[in-house]
């Protein structure tokens, strides 16, 4: 019997348990605890869903939806799940770095280019990625009053493509080690001669799943975008978050075609014995350096902008007031995604190049600040004139005002290529791009989830919970990351597991504690989760409208019914839900009802997800008839569905008519709660516009609903 | 391991950065970071005053008025334009200038002393052509001097830095790259690869010892006496990946090895001429840099780099 046709390269030793086994020590002890906890985990959730029943509903909802709702939702899942163990890697190096003095610490060297490797892959591909692509597949319809997105499988497809890659970063925990080579997997290092085992092949397979379903999705939104506005819905109508996600999907359209391409050359390199990127016959690493910076740099605005988007909406709602320089701010964002694609090269200025291409780089680098500072000052200035109410979503906005500014500033120093000289690949860069993007993009997203999720769910997040979360993060980001600043301006180099130098250790504490504080935060918006799910009848806010929202996303139930809107709005405004309420006009029982077709929910895409998982660990190991089988199961689910004729169901016009005014008739009954009640039980989420001078014209606003046309 | 250790090492090289600069590069480099954050403190300092005091005018029950339509003012409109692009416009010119005069492949003056840098892995190797000797893990420089740096990597891809003296620039096989400074002080300073390269990383560092000119040539024929020698065979054995505890000194190295080091991955980058030269620029005579960047330049056959480097045009 020839195993290694029936396992390819998978021994007993490869997995995680084993290291332990042979040669026990700490650092294999975490390891094999972290495998364990990833197996454990799988069986927990096994047998939870057993024992409650849940498989049925799991599968039938939700796997098998093509709803851009659900599949929103499931996208943030995932990032959460994936942050969880990001998270806690980070903290574990922080851990490494403070004990690791003159030959301490508690991690093996390997296990630390493992950690750093996985905790940059995952907090990109599978934390970032996956949560702005589930805001905005949520909120993004919503906004431009669409029934769903223009191709709502290719959505799951989308979808279940980067569940699979993360997939195949958990299964690297259990089976196999995962690469060296940092998120950016630079060759030769990850090439065959240097990393001759499965890790760097994870790193492939996992990011190219992932980067395909963002292709994809960002074709799909595009598209979205451009066909499915709401009658009256020009682009200058849009509202922010909207055009945040136009910019990102086109950037994405653009940015992962070549990192598909790098990838796979490399993997060409590795399994093939090409030489794109290999040291000697002809190979040249430089190629992939721009290959993979080309996808690199538009990728950080690919998480940026949705997050900017987020900060519009919610310093307008929490100001009550309209967002200032609106127009401004939309080609603020077209300038930055444009730019975007020509700066790459400010991530390798240490590679040679003429002093003259460094200078347009520098300088081109530069220049994306511009638009990006008159952002950050049309926040502030659509603060005056308003009625500022801190709630979380807030908090989080103002701390991002003030740290994103630093972090422009050390960006700035970074595009002079003589700064960069001295503080490339130190912990400078990396205090530079976690102060851009845990206040900018992760808290963004934080505060997206205490803004949109009882739109999402019918119910508010508890809101000391979530203030307490903001307290240890927002310290707890500034100590994590600020003395990094300083440590690598002393030439503390990054992915490095210990130092000899007794002067970093201060600062390397300091770090240690802001992790600490980070974890604290993590505690408390979990805390936040449960214990909100278990009051959901007091913060229950199902008339739609908690914060008195300005697009139409408010105008709807929460959570909202498969087909979004009973009727198409007709739009004649920017901030139209608002204005609507305060002319008197919302909540109208439209004139009459249509049958709706709303998409069938089908299998296609969590096959095609399975599918591509255990083709690409086939890969990864090797199992070359696993491989084989599952590259034609994925085609074979594909061109099956291309037979399937009966895709939609129509839900008839009296069942969205009887939803609809019952809704309607729930609002009208509520009495409104003015801003001073928004945290209290009283918010069902029927709200007083703050604009009615606290209740002044409710009363007209009221009277005006119970008009019928 | 062939050699004998050098002189006894201090443990502790300063590893304090380019915020003690010892020689003209670093120093030009900290000031030029001071110039610009004193620049950015133009956009910063005003959010840091505003926003205070935004948010309590401006809270619910403030004193502030209730404007819930205003949306855009010309006059601000184009102040928060106007002054990010003169800021921008004060910031580039800095940077451009800052740019050419500290570009690592200037020379710093006539006669430097070229050291040939093989980065290794976990360890890099310095050839002196002129003085006939190598050392491994120890670069000895003398004060005051110009120094021209020219890196390759007989393995993965490496930066190579020594923070008081001048910034960083990668190597890499079959490639030529350049780095010129000077140190104006004597001391011992550590130098490092920054670019992780495996298990050997963290340790990757090595002494820059710089001396007064007397003490250099002093050194330089200490060094000279030395009986091993790296040729074909001594480099070969430095190949497999391996941390150094103590500095090696070769009294004699086989001439043209680091040409020989970058031919064994590229052939034709060095001695001849590539099949294609890159198109003759205006300000020509001049030195292409070895990766060149230029895209007349065919990929997979980069133009070869001379031995001498003429500055950059414009400069």
């Amino acid at each position: 019997m020839n195993w290694e046709l029936v396992f390819g390269q998978i021994k007993w030793t490869s997995f995680v348990f084993a290291g332990m086994i042979e040669n026990p020590s700490l650092s294999e002890a975490i390891a094999s605890g972290a495998g364990s906890l990833a197996v454990l985990g799988a069986i927990a959730t096994v047998i939870l869903l057993t024992v409650k029943g849940w498989w049925v509903p799991l599968w039938r909802d939700w796997l098998t939806s093509v709803d851009h709702k659900r599949v929103g939702i499931m996208y943030i899942v995932v990032a959460l799940i994936m942050f969880a163990r990001a998270v806690i890697e980070a903290a574990l190096m922080r851990a490494q770095q403070l004990s690791a003095y003159d030959g301490g610490g508690f991690l093996s060297a390997d296990h630390f280019g493992q950690l750093f490797s996985t905790h940059g892959t995952i907090m990109i591909f599978f934390v970032a990625m996956p949560f702005i692509t589930g805001l905005m597949n949520y909120v993004m319809p919503l906004q431009i009053g669409a029934r769903d997105v223009s191709f709502p499988l290719l959505n799951a497809i989308s979808l279940m493509l980067t569940v699979a890659g993360a997939m195949l970063v958990m299964v690297s925990l259990v089976v196999g080690r995962f690469s060296t080579g940092g998120w950016s997997a630079y060759p030769p290092f990850t090439g065959i001669e240097f990393s001759p085992d499965e890790g760097v092949d994870y790193w492939i397979w996992a990011v190219s799943l992932g980067s395909i379903g963002s292709t994809l999705t960002g074709l799909n939104f595009a598209v979205t975008i451009y066909k499915k506005r709401c009658p009256g819905m020009s682009l200058f109508r849009m509202p922010l978050f909207t055009w945040t996600t136009l910019c990102t999907s086109i950037l994405m359209i653009f940015a992962m075609a070549p990192l598909t391409a790098a990838t796979i050359m490399l993997a060409l390199d590795r399994y093939a014995g090409f030489h794109f990127f290999t040291n000697g016959d002809g190979g040249n690493m430089m190629n992939y350096a721009n290959l993979f910076w080309l996808f690199g740099h538009p990728e950080v605005y690919i998480l940026i902008l949705p997050a900017f988007g987020v900060w519009s909406e919610v310093v307008a709602t929490y100001s009550s007031k309209r967002i200032y320089g609106y127009t401004s701010l939309v080609y603020a964002t077209m300038c930055i995604a444009v730019l975007s694609f020509a700066v790459w090269l400010h991530h390798f200025f240490t590679m040679g190049q003429s002093a003259n291409v460094n200078a347009i780089f520098g300088i081109a680098t530069m220049i994306i600040g511009v638009p990006t500072g008159v952002k950050v000052y049309d926040w502030l200035l659509t603060m005056v004139g308003g009625r500022i109410r801190l709630s979380t979503a807030m908090l989080f906005h103002i701390n991002f005002l003030l740290t994103f500014i630093l972090g422009g500033m050390t960006g700035v120093l970074l595009a002079n290529p003589g700064v960069d000289f001295q503080v490339h690949n130190t912990l400078f860069l990396v205090a530079h791009f976690h102060n851009m993007i845990i206040p900018g993009v992760l808290f963004g997203m934080f505060a997206a989830v205490q803004f949109w999720f009882p739109k999402a769910f019918g119910f508010r997040l508890h809101e000391g919970l979530g203030r307490a979360s903001f307290w240890c993060f927002a310290p707890g980001f500034l100590l994590a990351f600020f003395p990094l600043y300083w440590l690598g301006m002393m030439g503390a180099t990054r992915r490095t597991f210990e130092w000899s130098n007794p002067d970093y250790l201060p600062w390397l504490a300091l770090a240690m504690l802001g992790a600490a504080l980070i974890l604290a935060g993590f505690a408390f918006m979990t805390a936040q989760f449960i214990v909100s799910v278990r009051r959901r009848e007091e913060l229950a806010a199902p008339l739609g409208d908690p914060w008195d929202g300005r697009a139409l996303e408010w105008s709807i139930p929460s959570p909202p019914p498969a087909w979004n809107f009973a009727v198409l709005p007709q739009v004649t405004a920017r901030d139209a839900f608002y204005e609507a309420k305060k002319d008197g006009t919302a909540y109208r029982s439209p004139a009459g009802y249509e049958d709706i077709e709303v998409p069938r929910n089908t299998a296609t895409a969590p096959l095609i997800g399975l599918f591509a998982c255990a083709w690409a660990f086939g890969l990864v190991w090797h199992i070359w008839w696993l491989a084989i089988l599952s590259f034609v199961l994925i085609w074979a689910v594909v061109i099956a569905r291309s037979f399937a004729t009966d895709t939609e169901e129509t839900v008839p016009a009296a069942t969205v008519r009887a939803a609809n005014e019952a809704f309607l008739a729930a609002v009208r009954a509520a009495p409104g709660v003015t801003r001073d009640q928004e945290m209290t039980a009283a918010n069902r989420g029927r709200a007083i516009p703050e604009s009615l001078e606290g209740g002044a014209g409710a009363l007209a606003a009221g009277a005006a609903m119970e008009v019928t046309r | 391991m062939a050699g004998l250790p050098a002189l006894a090492m201090p443990c502790a090289a300063s590893a304090a950065g380019f915020l003690e600069p010892a020689g003209p590069i670093a120093a030009g480099q900290i000031a030029h970071f001071g110039t610009i954050s004193a620049l950015m403190l133009i956009v910063i300092v005003p959010m840091f005053i505003a926003l205070p005091l935004v948010l309590w005018r401006y809270r619910r029950g403030g004193k502030g008025s209730y404007r819930p339509d205003w949306e855009f003012n010309w006059g601000l409109e184009l102040l928060i334009w106007g002054v990010p692009v003169a800021l921008v416009v004060a910031l580039g010119t800095a940077l451009w200038r800052q740019t050419i005069a500290g570009d690592p492949y200037r020379p710093l003056g006539p006669d430097p002393l070229v050291v040939e840098v093989v980065a290794l892995d976990w360890k890099f190797l310095f050839l002196y052509p002129e003085q006939g000797v190598a050392t491994l893990d120890l670069l000895a420089l003398p004060e005051d001097r110009p120094v021209t740096l020219k890196l390759t990597s007989g393995t993965v891809m490496q930066s190579f830095i020594v923070p008081r003296l001048a910034g960083q620039i990668y190597a890499m096989a079959g490639m030529q790259t350049q780095l010129n400074l000077i140190a104006d002080e004597t001391g011992d300073f550590t130098g490092r690869n920054t670019q992780y390269n495996g298990l050997g990383f963290a340790t990757q560092s090595f002494t820059t010892r710089v001396m007064t000119p007397d003490d250099f040539d002093a050194w330089a024929a200490s060094a000279k006496t030395q009986a091993a020698t790296l040729d074909a065979r001594a480099y070969a054995a430095l190949l497999p990946s391996s941390v150094v505890s103590e500095p090696v000194i070769y009294g004699s190295f086989t001439p043209g090895l680091f040409d020989q080091i970058i031919a064994s991955f590229a052939p034709g980058m060095t001695g001849g001429h590539a099949a294609h030269a890159p198109q003759a620029r205006n300000d020509a005579p001049q030195a292409a840099h070895a990766p060149q960047a230029d895209t007349d330049a065919p990929a997979a056959a980069a133009p070869h780099q001379h031995h001498q480097t003429t500055p950059e045009a414009g400069q």
